[in-house]
């Protein structure tokens, strides 16, 4: 291979590292183009619960199971999002006939306040307009206490107004009156969707009580006091059907009447599992594995120089790129890193480390018996690798397969530890081998002790 | 310099066999300490602010409440870690309001802050994993385990099916199997004491480890055996002749590579925190053993086999 291809790989190499160290680093150099993407931290570094609940699904029907945990799912993650929390997770799973609601809070400081919100059956609440002297009365005093601490505004009579919802007051229709919803259409050219509710005979009388009071105004329906619409009562309704029509895509409609089944039809759920890690435990063990990964690492570069000589520095210097690499897609794809993860990441240096030291060793023998340098570093090189594909193909299998049946935590391990062998290969091929063939035909190549 | 790494093939198989077999009478005698991940159980670390209590009074003050056999390990400097049978959020939350509780704490109630008289705590974790979870797990591990062994047999026995002389290629596979079988069962022994004495349970995290020193060790055997098949095409010799030649080339290796990478695990060992410390050190003992078997036993066993077939 020409020596001017080697140069261009290894300034292209070079560029490489380049962005992918500031990609890991931004508030270095500040480069105003690249992206500032944050590490994906799991719970176990930044602090938060994993929750496992089991739903109860014994007083629905098997063919409604599916919408039942979807209505569910939405509740909760309403309920989840409340929280403020970042990027909430909330799946539903089903193992051996269980059915499952998975909930991940990250950051939570509280997770028994927490805990007991999501406990709560979902709740389904009409409400309706209050009188405008009200409405005036509330946002009066929410102007009042604007500002003030919570001991001043105390002092205020009548403060607790305030806190209340100024336009919509409570009524006795909830979601225990509801008998069920659908998906409708509007009869018309525009052929609009439709949520159509069906109350019970108790709901149908308080409803035709409450429409007969509320012509002309709106009635909101609230779920986990959040206000879900906010149609206009046109006429009194009896018979407990009513219709709410909106500016609803189908896709609303639907999800709509989800969540007004969940309300409906609260699914009992219990909570069978919880693993809860509180912040400064997590800053702790993020803060401790990083200080013993870079302990280990520079461990790894003095004792590859020492033993090794210009290879070993060099294989440092791989190294270094290879760990840029390995964390800047870390950050792009994301991967969301744990103690596991981190723990993967470790390993697969080990296994890059090993690629090299394969390479090195083959080499030391090749100079050994005579060969030329150019000639040592192509053999040295293509001997080793099959040793380095088999070795680093075997423990990819067994990450493979860790990650199709693992856990979270095995899975985590897995993931970096596969993604950080597929690099470390490149980075045997690519990067190793380029540096030191950048090395033939220069003087220090005849500098014996450099090498043997 | 050549080392005659075949000449005391003997003493090996007997290091090996000794420990094997101590590891398998530990093993059945003290059995393992399984954690709550397959068994179901609680878990709660908590740090006092000021003065840790002692085991016996955070035991006392939790009798009231039924937690089944519960464990109480002191960490670090005022840490503590409590193990019992998996409770309900109710139940964790009266936990932390007993251990919060001073022995004076009840008289204390009437004062204006509930705070005053009280044990100053910070709960850092705590994990409750029910039964059914549990086991379900222990299901999954077992396949997982049952398939990477599966698959590394095949690779090896497929990535050397070229070789048939003098040995056919199934046994190097066979070969890798014992050596496995040796790297995991020898951690898993020191697992099995340290779980007596030290109350060490197996987690998640060390049957990760103990899986990943599947890898880990396939990875130092498949290497010698390579040199061997490399040599075998291009050498003439008597098969001892040209394993003892592959085991001294790729001494260096061996030990080079499984040192850096033991760097970090101790590193990580000592100053990585409480869930990665066992997940290193199962992965010491699996390497250590790992990188003993590369060399003493999986090479020397294929020799011994020759011999004995000859022989036969």
């Amino acid at each position: 291979m020409s020596k001017k291809r080697t140069y261009l790989i290894i300034a292209f190499i070079f560029v490489l590292a380049f962005f992918a160290g500031n990609l890991i680093y931004p508030q270095f150099l500040k480069l105003p183009l690249l992206p500032d993407i944050p590490f994906k931290l799991g719970l176990d570094l930044q602090g938060g619960s994993h929750l496992v609940y089991e739903a109860d699904l014994s007083n629905v029907e098997k063919a409604e199971y599916s919408s039942a945990m979807e209505g569910l799912r939405d509740v909760i993650e309403r309920r989840v999002n409340l929280f403020g929390v970042q990027e909430p997770v909330v799946q539903t799973q089903e193992a051996q006939g269980h059915y499952r609601l998975i909930v991940e809070l990250a950051g939570v400081i509280d997770p028994a306040e927490a805990i007991k919100q999501i406990g709560q059956t979902p709740f389904l609440e009409f409400k309706e307009q209050r009188p405008e002297e009200e409405t005036q009365k509330i946002l009066d005093k929410q102007k009042e206490i604007e500002g003030k601490s919570l001991e001043e505004l105390q002092q205020i009579e009548g403060w607790y107004l305030a806190f209340e919802d100024p336009y919509f007051q409570s009524t006795s229709l909830t979601g225990k009156y509801l008998k069920g919803a659908e998906v409708g259409f509007e009869q018309t050219a525009t052929y609009k969707s439709l949520v159509l509710l069906q109350f019970n005979d108790e709901g149908s009388k308080i409803f035709e009580d409450l429409t007969s009071r509320n012509v002309g105004k709106l009635l909101a329906i609230y779920i986990d006091e959040l206000p879900i619409s906010a149609p206009v009562v046109q006429e009194v309704i009896s018979g407990g059907r009513a219709q709410i029509s909106g500016d609803f895509t189908v896709e609303e409609a639907k999800a709509l009447v989800r969540n007004l089944n969940a309300g409906a039809l609260p699914v009992p759920i219990e909570l069978i599992s919880q693993q809860s890690v509180g912040p400064t435990l997590g800053k702790i063990s993020l803060e401790k594995s990083l200080k013993a990964g870079i302990l280990g690492f520079l461990a790894i570069i003095l004792f590859m120089t020492l033993f090794y000589r210009l290879p070993g520095i060099l294989s440092a210097l791989a190294l270094g790129i290879y760990a840029a690499l390995v964390l800047s897609l870390f950050k792009l794809i994301p991967v969301t890193l744990t103690l596991a993860g981190i723990g993967g990441f470790i390993l697969s240096v080990g296994m890059a480390i090993d690629a090299n030291v394969l390479i090195f060793s083959r080499m030391r023998e090749e100079l050994r018996g005579q060969k030329s340098f150019a000639q040592s570093v192509e053999d040295g090189f293509n001997r080793a690798w099959p040793s380095i594909r088999d070795g680093n193909l075997t423990t990819l299998l067994v990450a493979m397969i860790l990650f199709g049946f693992g856990t979270s935590f095995i899975k985590g391990f897995a993931l970096t530890l596969s993604l950080g062998i597929l690099i470390s290969m490149f980075s045997a091929i690519f990067i190793t081998k380029n540096f030191l063939r950048c090395f033939i035909g220069t003087k220090l190549e005849k500098i014996n002790w450099l090498w043997r | 310099m050549q080392i005659a790494f075949l000449k005391y093939k003997k003493i090996y198989f007997i290091f090996s066999g000794i420990l094997i077999l101590a590891s398998l009478v530990c093993l059945i005698v003290f059995g393992l300490k399984p954690g709550i991940d397959f068994t179901g159980g609680s878990i709660l670390e908590i740090e006092y602010i000021e003065e840790r209590p002692s085991n016996q009074e955070i035991k006392e003050t939790l009798s009231d409440l039924d937690l089944g056999e519960v464990l109480v390990q002191p960490t670090e400097e005022r840490g503590t870690i409590l193990k019992m049978k998996d409770i309900s959020e109710d139940t964790h939350q009266q936990v932390l309001e007993k251990l919060r509780e001073n022995e004076e704490g009840e008289e204390d109630e009437s004062s204006s802050s509930p705070i005053a008289g009280a044990r100053e705590l910070e709960e850092r974790r705590f994990e409750s994993i029910g039964p059914v979870i549990g086991q379900e797990l222990k299901d999954k591990t077992i396949i997982v385990i049952i398939l990477s062994l599966f698959s590394i047999v095949l690779y090896i026995a497929w990535s050397f099916r070229k070789i048939s002389r003098p040995i056919p290629s199934w046994q190097y596979g066979m070969v890798s199997l014992l050596a496995l079988f040796h790297d995991v069962l020898i951690p898993i022994g020191i697992f099995s004491i340290l779980g007596k004495y030290q109350n060490v349970q197996i987690t998640i995290p060390v049957i990760t480890a103990l899986l990943a020193v599947l890898g880990y060790s396939i990875n130092n055997t498949v290497v010698v055996f390579d040199r061997i098949r490399e040599n075998l095409l291009k050498h003439v010799g008597t098969y001892q002749e040209i394993v003892n030649n592959s085991l001294n080339q790729t001494l260096t290796r061996s030990i080079n590579t499984s040192l850096t990478t033991l760097f970090v695990l101790v590193a990580i060992f000592f100053l990585g925190g409480e869930t990665l410390k066992y997940f290193a050190l199962a992965l010491i003992l699996g390497i250590i053993a790992g990188t003993y078997s590369s060399i003493f036993l999986a090479s020397p066993i294929l020799v011994a086999w020759l011999r004995w077939r000859k022989r036969v």
